[in-house]
C-alpha cells in the first residue's frame, strides 16, 4: 500500500497540470464561441471553387 | 406559393429571377438576394445554405449608393470602434445585425477574408459582434462594411468591444473559478470514499493521514479561490449592514473548512472537506448560468442600437454630406430619402412622407408626417424624401429612453425571488444560531462532542436539498417547456407563471400575425372581385409601400404602365389603356368626380380601386389574427385566467378583434407608459399578470409584468426582456407552459416540505449528538437524491399533452 504516498500526490500534480492546461485554454479563447467551431469542420473549402475555374477559363479564352 | 430560396419571403408575382445552387435552379425574390446568393453560390460557399437554420435576412438592395458607408472612413469617426495595434494594422468591432446562427459566421468570415488586407475575422454568433484585423493601407473600413451590408449582415459600429471584453473577463475568471471547484471536488470526493470506507472497515493511522492531508490540499484552493466571490459578496454585505445569502453561504463554508483543518492537525474523528468543496461547486453552478443569462441579455440590448444607422446625410448649405450619426449635432438639418432609417428625433423642415413607427409603438400602418411634425429615431421613411431640423441625439433619442426604461424595469428584482432569499437566508441563519446553541452546550461538558456535534448539524442542515428543491425542478420543467417551444429566459418565470391570475396580450404581431392582408374585396363596379384584385396587385408592384406587401401574394398577369405614386394618397397607372387609381377614397374618387364610397370605418384600413368613370372595389386591409389564437384563448380561459388585450392600435382595430375573440377587456392607443401604468394597476389590485407582446415598444412592459412571453418572431429585443419566448409562430405552447409551471410549483411545495421535515427531524438527532458527521453526509445526499428524482417527474411527458410540433418551423426539432 506504500505505493499510495507515489500515486496520490502524483494524481494532486496531474489535477494540477490539467487545470493548468485548463487555464491557458481559457486564457486562449478556446471557450469564447462554443457554436462555430462546430459547423467549421462541415464548413470547409473541400470543394473546388467554381469562380476561380471560370477566371482560369477566361484567361485562357484570348 | 413559392418562396425566396434566400431570403424566404414569398416570390413576387411575375418574378423570374433564380439563381444555380448545388446544380438546381433555386428561386429568388428580388434583386438583391439574387446578388447575395450568386455571390455565395460563385464564391463556392453553397454550404452556407447547407447549415444554416432558418431563412436569410434580405440584403440591401445592391444598387443603393456606395456612399453610405464611407463615412466611416473618416479618422474621426473611426477613433469610437477602430482601435489601433501593432505592426500598423487596426481591429474594427462591429456589431452586425441579422446574425442569427454559426453558418452566418463562416459565411461572413469567408467572404471577408478573401478582402486583401484583412488578416483576422472573428465572429461571434452568440453576441451579435465581430472584430476585424485589417491593414489600413490595403483596405479601407468604408469596404468591409459596404461588404458586410451586401450580404445582407448590416454592420454597426460599437464602442471598441469595452462591454464585451469587460463581460469576457467575468465570464473567463468564472469558468476558471468553477473549473478548479469541480476538480476539487472530484479529487476530494475520491478521497473521501478512501475514507468513509475505512471508517467501516478500519484504515491505517498513516493513510487516513494521508488522504486527510491531500484532501486538504485540494479544498483549499477551491475555498480561497473559486469560492471568493462569495467572500467578497459576504464582506459588501456586511459593509451595507445586511444579511443577503452570502454572509451564511461564507460563514458555513469556513466553519466546515476551519473544523476539517482542526480535525486533520489534531488526528481527530471527522474532516468534511467533501461537503465544503461541493457545497462551493454547486452554488457556482447556479452563479455561472445565471451570469451567462445576464450576458445574454446584455448582448441583446444592444441590437436597440442597431435600429439607428450608422451614418445619415447632413445637409449643409444645399449639400448633402454623409456624416456618422454620432457626429450629428442639435440644429443639423438631415435629409432622409425614402425607405432609410431616420438617424435622430427631429421635426420635419421639408417633405412630407409616412413613417413606420411599428419597431417603436406597434402601429401596424406607417404614420403620414409633414412640416412641422416631429419623427422619432429608429423609425423607416417609407414614402418620399424629407429633410428634418435634428432635436435630440443619442443617449436622448425617444428610442434610447425606451432602452432606459428597460433596464430600469430589468433592474427591479421580482418579488418572490426576493422571498426566496429570504427564507434561505433566514433558514441559514437559524441553523447557524442552533449549532452556537449546540456548541455553547456542549463545549462546557465535552469539547470533543462539541465540535462534532455542531459539524454534524452543519451538514446535515447543509441547505443542498432546500437550495434544490426550486432550482432542480425549474431546470426539467425548462428543459420539458423547450422542447415543447416555450424558452424561459428567466429564472423566475416558471414561479410566476404558476400564480398567474391575468393574462394581458398585444394585440399586432401576438394574437394577429403582424402583417397586413388583404381580408375583404367589395365590388362596387362592374368588375369582379378577383379582377378587381389583379388589377390593384400590378399597380401595388410598383410601390415600395408596406401596404403594397399586403398584394404580392396576389398573382396577376396584368402590366401597369407610367405609375406616378402621389405621396399619402394613393398610385395612379395604365392598365390595358385604361387608367387606374388605388389609394385613398377621396384620391380615387377625383378621378370620375363620383361621390365618395361609404366605407363603414370597422378599425379596419379600407382602400379603394378606380377609373375615370367610377369607384371599381374597396379592399379591408387587416391583420390576420393567427389560426390558433381562438383555441388558445379558449384554453386559457378554461385554466381560469382573465384576458385583456393592450394595444398602441386605433380603438377601431382593437374593439372589433376583441369581440371576434371574447375578450371583454381591451384598451387600445396604449403607449409603452400607458401599458405599464396598466399592468401596475392590475398588480396593485393583487392580480399577476402575464404579459404577451411583440415588439420594441413593449420591452419595457414585458419586463415590468410578473412575467411575460414574446413571439419568437418578435423583434430581438422584445424577447430578451421578456421573461420567456415563444419559438415557433404559434402561442400554443403559452397553455402547456401554464400548466407545467403549476405543476412546477406543486412538486417544488413538495421538495421543499420534504427538506424541511428532513431538517426537522435530523437537526436535533445531530444536535444531542446520535448522528456522527458521516451518517449527516449521507442524510444530506439520500435528501437532495430524493429531491432530484421528484423534480425529475417533470420533464417526463405524457402522450396527451404533446402539442402539435408543425408549429413550431424550425426552432427547436423534436429529440425525445
Amino acid at each position: 500500500m506504500e505505493i499510495l504516498f507515489f500515486m496520490i500526490p502524483l494524481g494532486v500534480v496531474l489535477v494540477a497540470f490539467a487545470i493548468w492546461a485548463f487555464f491557458w485554454a481559457v486564457g486562449n479563447g478556446q471557450f469564447d464561441d462554443l457554436d462555430t467551431p462546430a459547423y467549421q469542420i462541415l464548413l470547409d473549402d473541400d470543394q473546388p471553387q467554381p469562380q476561380k475555374k471560370a477566371n482560369e477559363e477566361r484567361k485562357e479564352e484570348p | 406559393m413559392s418562396t425566396c430560396f434566400h431570403c424566404g419571403d414569398p416570390i413576387p408575382a411575375g418574378e423570374t429571377r433564380s439563381v444555380v445552387i448545388d446544380g438546381s435552379p433555386r428561386p429568388v425574390c428580388c434583386a438583391g438576394c439574387e446578388a447575395v446568393a450568386s455571390l455565395i453560390a460563385g464564391s463556392g460557399l453553397e454550404n452556407f445554405y447547407r447549415y444554416r437554420t432558418g431563412p436569410s435576412a434580405r440584403p440591401q438592395d445592391p444598387s443603393d449608393g456606395p456612399d453610405e458607408w464611407d463615412a466611416f472612413d473618416r479618422p474621426r469617426v473611426q477613433q469610437s470602434f477602430v482601435r489601433e495595434l501593432s505592426g500598423g494594422q487596426r481591429e474594427a468591432a462591429l456589431l452586425i445585425e441579422n446574425l442569427s446562427c454559426a453558418a452566418c459566421a463562416w459565411l461572413i468570415d469567408h467572404c471577408l477574408r478573401r478582402l486583401p488586407g484583412v488578416a483576422e475575422v472573428t465572429v461571434n454568433p452568440a453576441s451579435g459582434r465581430a472584430l476585424i484585423r485589417f491593414d489600413p493601407a490595403q483596405v479601407q473600413v468604408s469596404t468591409l462594411m459596404r461588404n458586410l451590408a451586401r450580404l445582407g449582415y448590416r454592420p454597426h459600429p460599437v464602442g471598441a468591444g469595452q462591454a464585451e471584453s469587460a463581460a469576457q473577463r467575468e465570464r473567463h475568471a468564472a469558468l476558471k473559478r468553477l473549473v478548479v471547484a469541480g476538480f476539487g471536488m472530484m479529487q476530494v470526493m475520491m478521497f473521501a470514499v478512501g475514507l468513509y470506507f475505512g471508517a467501516f472497515t478500519g484504515i491505517d493511522e498513516v493513510y487516513q493521514e494521508l488522504l486527510r492531508w491531500v484532501s486538504w490540499a485540494m479544498a483549499t484552493p477551491v475555498l480561497f479561490y473559486s469560492a471568493w466571490p462569495f467572500y467578497k459578496g459576504a464582506l459588501r454585505d456586511l459593509q451595507a449592514r445586511r444579511v443577503g445569502m452570502d454572509v451564511p453561504v461564507a460563514l458555513g463554508m469556513t466553519i466546515a473548512y476551519l473544523a476539517s483543518c482542526w480535525q486533520t492537525l489534531t488526528r481527530g474523528h471527522e474532516v468534511y472537506f467533501d461537503s465544503v468543496t461541493m457545497f462551493v461547486f454547486f452554488l457556482l453552478v447556479g452563479r455561472y448560468v445565471e451570469m451567462a443569462a445576464r450576458h445574454k441579455a446584455a448582448a441583446a440590448t444592444d441590437v436597440l442600437t442597431a435600429l439607428i444607422p450608422p451614418t445619415a446625410r447632413r445637409v449643409i448649405d444645399g449639400a448633402e454630406e454623409r456624416v456618422a450619426v454620432e457626429e450629428l449635432e442639435i440644429g443639423d438639418v438631415v435629409a432622409v430619402r425614402a425607405g432609410e432609417t431616420v438617424p435622430a428625433d427631429g421635426r420635419i423642415v421639408w417633405g412630407q412622407s409616412r413613417f413606420d413607427e411599428s419597431m417603436l409603438t406597434g402601429e401596424s400602418l406607417p404614420q403620414a408626417r409633414g412640416v412641422g411634425d416631429t419623427v422619432v429615431a429608429g423609425s423607416l421613411n417609407v414614402a418620399n424624401p424629407i429633410q428634418l431640423r435634428v432635436e435630440q441625439t443619442g443617449q436622448n433619442t425617444v428610442l434610447s429612453t425606451i432602452g432606459r426604461l428597460l433596464d430600469r424595469a430589468q433592474a427591479e428584482r421580482p418579488r418572490l425571488a426576493r422571498v426566496a432569499d429570504w427564507i434561505a437566508g433566514r433558514f441559514v441563519i437559524g441553523v447557524l444560531l442552533i449549532a452556537a446553541a449546540v456548541a455553547a452546550y456542549w463545549l462546557p461538558r465535552s469539547p470533543e462532542m462539541a465540535l462534532l456535534t455542531t459539524v454534524a448539524v452543519l451538514v446535515v442542515s447543509c441547505p443542498c436539498a432546500l437550495g434544490l428543491a426550486t432550482p432542480v425542478a425549474l431546470v426539467a420543467a425548462t428543459s420539458r417547456l423547450t422542447r415543447e417551444g416555450l424558452l424561459t429566459v428567466r429564472g423566475d418565470a416558471l414561479e410566476n407563471l404558476a400564480k398567474v391570475t391575468h393574462v394581458v396580450f398585444d394585440k399586432t404581431g401576438t394574437l394577429t400575425e403582424g402583417r397586413i392582408a388583404v381580408d375583404e374585396v367589395r365590388p362596387l363596379g362592374a368588375l369582379d372581385a378577383d379582377r378587381c384584385l389583379r388589377l390593384a396587385a400590378a399597380l401595388e408592384r410598383h410601390s415600395e409601400h408596406p401596404i403594397a406587401k399586403a398584394f404580392t401574394e396576389i398573382e396577376t398577369d396584368d402590366r401597369a404602365e407610367d405609375v406616378v405614386v402621389t405621396a399619402g394618397a394613393g398610385l395612379e397607372g395604365i392598365i390595358d389603356g385604361r387608367r387606374l387609381r388605388i389609394g385613398t377614397a377621396e384620391f380615387v374618387a377625383a378621378l370620375s368626380g363620383a361621390p365618395l364610397p361609404a366605407a363603414d370605418q370597422g378599425g379596419d384600413s379600407w382602400i379603394a380601386l378606380g377609373d375615370e368613370r367610377g369607384v371599381l372595389a374597396l379592399m379591408r386591409l387587416a391583420d390576420r389574427v393567427r389560426p390558433d389564437t381562438k383555441a388558445v384563448l379558449d384554453e386559457l380561459r378554461g385554466l381560469g385566467l382573465h384576458l385583456e388585450i393592450a394595444s398602441g392600435d386605433s380603438h377601431e382595430a382593437v374593439s372589433a378583434l376583441a369581440q371576434r375573440l371574447g375578450i371583454r377587456r381591451f384598451s387600445a392607443r396604449m403607449t409603452p407608459a400607458d401599458k405599464l401604468t396598466r399592468i401596475r394597476e392590475l398588480q396593485a389590485a393583487g392580480a399577476v399578470v402575464l404579459m404577451v407582446g411583440d415588439g420594441i415598444n413593449d420591452a419595457p412592459v414585458l419586463a415590468g409584468a410578473d412575467v411575460s412571453a414574446a413571439m419568437g418572431s418578435g423583434t430581438a429585443l422584445a424577447q430578451t426582456s421578456a421573461a420567456m419566448v415563444l419559438l415557433g409562430e404559434s402561442l400554443t405552447p403559452l397553455v402547456q407552459g401554464v400548466r407545467t409551471a403549476r405543476m412546477t410549483t406543486r412538486i417544488i411545495r413538495e421538495n421543499i416540505g420534504w427538506a424541511l421535515s428532513y431538517n426537522a427531524t435530523t437537526i436535533p438527532l445531530a444536535a444531542i449528538g446520535v448522528l456522527t458527521p458521516w451518517m449527516a453526509a449521507i442524510g444530506m445526499s439520500v435528501s437532495s437524491l430524493v429531491v432530484v428524482i421528484n423534480a425529475m417527474r417533470l420533464s417526463r411527458r405524457r402522450r396527451t399533452e404533446v402539442c402539435p410540433p408543425a408549429a413550431l418551423p424550425g426552432a427547436v426539432s423534436e429529440v425525445s
